[in-house]
């Protein structure tokens, strides 16, 4: 049976608050494909954590930042950066998306995140994923072949070692622990530990399954077809014995603004195009672009308004507790993703957060609801009247 | 336009002879085209390990590239055991699965007989059309009797191949075209 616990009030997600709304970066080092131009990697660096004190300023509730370890990418270190953006900041938590666990020691991860937690006075989060981009395996030393396994045992282990002062450990992919205590213990009394997954539904299965609140990428298609991964998680949840009303969901994704849905496609298509070319090796197709404005994609992009309305409608789909933006994502120059944090700050934030807030739980917050409750009457269309 | 013609087999000559001569046929159809020939029998590849195709290095990192930056494919393939030979199938398990969108692939077979006549339509088509490629309909099966000492001795067969480069071609800038009058209506 699974300890009991509620994550959810643990991790201070409070339904009154409404919607949690973060920034995220990959950590991209991408040229402009307007020019051709790109910044130096210390500057780049420097960038992230000058969106992360913006982000805070304009009323941000997180800012992470990704790892990968490939050509374009300037966030290697990004445990390092995240100490730099805890000593930068003094409210907004801060955390990762991803930590590639299947390429690190556990011990060492962990020790790296409870010593950021320190440093920001209990800020701290981690997301735990598998990568998407796999070309950290060969130049870490690490075989491909393991990439299911070696991820499963070591989010195991790291799971264990955030909930237990002194552990006896024995795998296949680390030198066993006996009676380990690993140290700093975290400020924050449950360090908060996510499960990155995907868009399909599998990994999602596995995060509820092991109770652990997970964080939702998603590049691109309808809301309702992700609501299938979201159905798969709590299933997941439910089977193992755990209450999915306790545990939150994040979601991930594209996040852009401009007066008019037009202007945005305009203006954001050659970074995503020419950003994922480089990344990928295969561009954004216009039609499938031109269909993120659609209010039922998924795909944040359009005006202020539109913006609001579709996070709306998904958090009435999926009962999330917190959504990421990846604003500067393919060369976005700094100043303009500093005015996109500035008008999500002082427009899109506050709308969602009034609309998605829920009367005050009980005293003991058992009667929060995590899951949409249908039959209520009230649509995201509904809801968005109310806001012109 | 760049097209590549990809001669599947590591077993043989008869489908290198047939791509040599799709090669030097498309050159002469149109000496604008860029034309590339790929045969995997002088390449070595590796088994595709689910990694991105712009992570691998060596000739498989060449080839997957090149593949990616074609505007359109001629593939030749031999019959083995009733269907398409491991060596082909690795090339399009290393690639993504959306790899042939905006690209025209058309097929050649070579085959020791008539009686695998179908493969092409029944194995191959599927996996091109999954991977979004815009398959030229016709195709060309030639069989052992066409061929003699490494040349083509029908003039049935190079006919067949010169209307399949022609078609790939035509279809290829048919396809732009329509693609690019579309993106531009988009107005981003």
């Amino acid at each position: 049976m699974p300890e009991s616990q509620n994550l959810m009030k643990e991790l201070n997600f409070d339904p009154s608050q409404g919607l949690q709304f973060g920034m995220y970066t990959l950590g991209d080092h991408l040229p402009n494909p307007a020019d051709g131009s790109r910044v130096s990697a210390g500057e780049r660096i420097r960038e992230f954590v000058a969106y992360a004190t913006a982000a805070e300023e304009a009323g941000f509730d997180f800012f992470s930042v990704g790892e990968s370890h490939q050509e374009y990418f300037a966030s290697q270190a990004h445990a390092v950066i995240l100490g730099a953006i805890a000593q930068a900041t003094s409210s907004i938590r801060v955390g990762s998306t991803s930590t590639i666990l299947s390429t690190s020691d556990p011990v060492r991860v962990f020790e790296n995140f409870a010593t950021i937690d320190h440093l920001s006075g209990g800020r701290a989060e981690l997301v735990a994923g598998r990568a998407s981009r796999v070309g950290l395996f060969e130049l870490l030393g690490y075989d491909l072949r393991d990439y299911e396994e070696l991820f499963e045992e070591k989010f195991d282990l790291l799971l264990q070692i955030a909930r237990k002062e002194s552990l006896t450990w024995n795998g296949q992919y680390r030198a066993p622990l006996t009676d380990a205590a690993v140290i700093p213990r975290p400020a924050q009394e449950t360090f908060p530990i996510w499960r990155a997954v995907g868009g399909a539904p599998t990994s999602a299965i596995k995060a509820g399954l092991a109770g652990v609140p997970m964080v939702m990428a998603h590049l691109g298609g309808t809301t309702s077809v992700f609501k299938t991964t979201i159905d798969a998680y709590r299933e997941g949840a439910r089977h193992a014995g755990y209450d999915p009303a306790t545990l939150p969901i994040a979601t991930a994704g594209f996040l852009y603004t401009a007066p008019s849905s037009q202007d945005a496609l305009k203006e954001l298509y050659p970074h995503v195009n020419e950003g994922m070319r480089r990344v990928n090796g295969q561009g954004m197709p216009k039609q499938l672009f031109a269909q993120s404005v659609d209010p039922r994609s998924i795909v944040n992009i359009g005006s202020p308004q539109e913006i609001i309305e579709k996070i709306l409608h998904q958090h009435e789909v999926f009962g999330h507790q917190r959504f990421l933006g990846q604003i500067d994502f393919g060369g976005i120059p700094f100043d303009r993703v500093m005015k996109q944090i500035e008008t999500i700050g002082s427009e899109i934030i506050p709308a969602v957060k009034k609309y998605t807030a829920q009367p005050a739980a009980d005293s003991d917050g058992t009667s929060a609801p995590a899951e949409p409750t249908s039959g209520d009457g009230e649509t995201a269309g509904t809801k968005s009247e109310e806001l012109v | 336009m760049r097209i590549v013609v990809l001669s599947g087999s590591n077993v043989g000559t008869k489908t290198r002879t047939v791509m040599e001569y799709v090669t030097q046929a498309v050159m002469s159809f149109d000496p604008d085209v860029e034309v590339t020939l790929i045969d995997l029998a002088e390449a070595d590849m590796v088994f595709s390990d689910g990694r991105n195709f712009t992570e691998y290095s060596g000739d498989t990192g060449r080839i997957t590239r090149t593949l990616m930056d074609a505007d359109a494919i001629i593939i030749g393939t031999p019959i083995f055991q009733a269907s398409i030979p491991a060596t082909l199938k690795n090339v399009f398990d290393l690639l993504p699965t959306s790899a042939f969108r905006d690209k025209v692939v058309g097929m050649v077979a070579t085959a020791g007989s008539p009686k695998h006549f179908l493969i092409p339509a029944q194995q191959l088509t599927p996996i091109l059309t999954y991977m979004k490629a815009q398959v030229v309909q016709p195709y060309v099966f030639v069989e052992e009797k066409d061929l003699h000492r490494n040349q083509i001795v029908s003039s049935d067969i190079t006919q067949r191949l010169d209307r399949l480069v022609e078609d790939t071609v035509v279809l290829t800038r048919t396809y732009t075209a329509i693609r690019e009058e579309r993106e531009a209506a988009y107005g981003f």
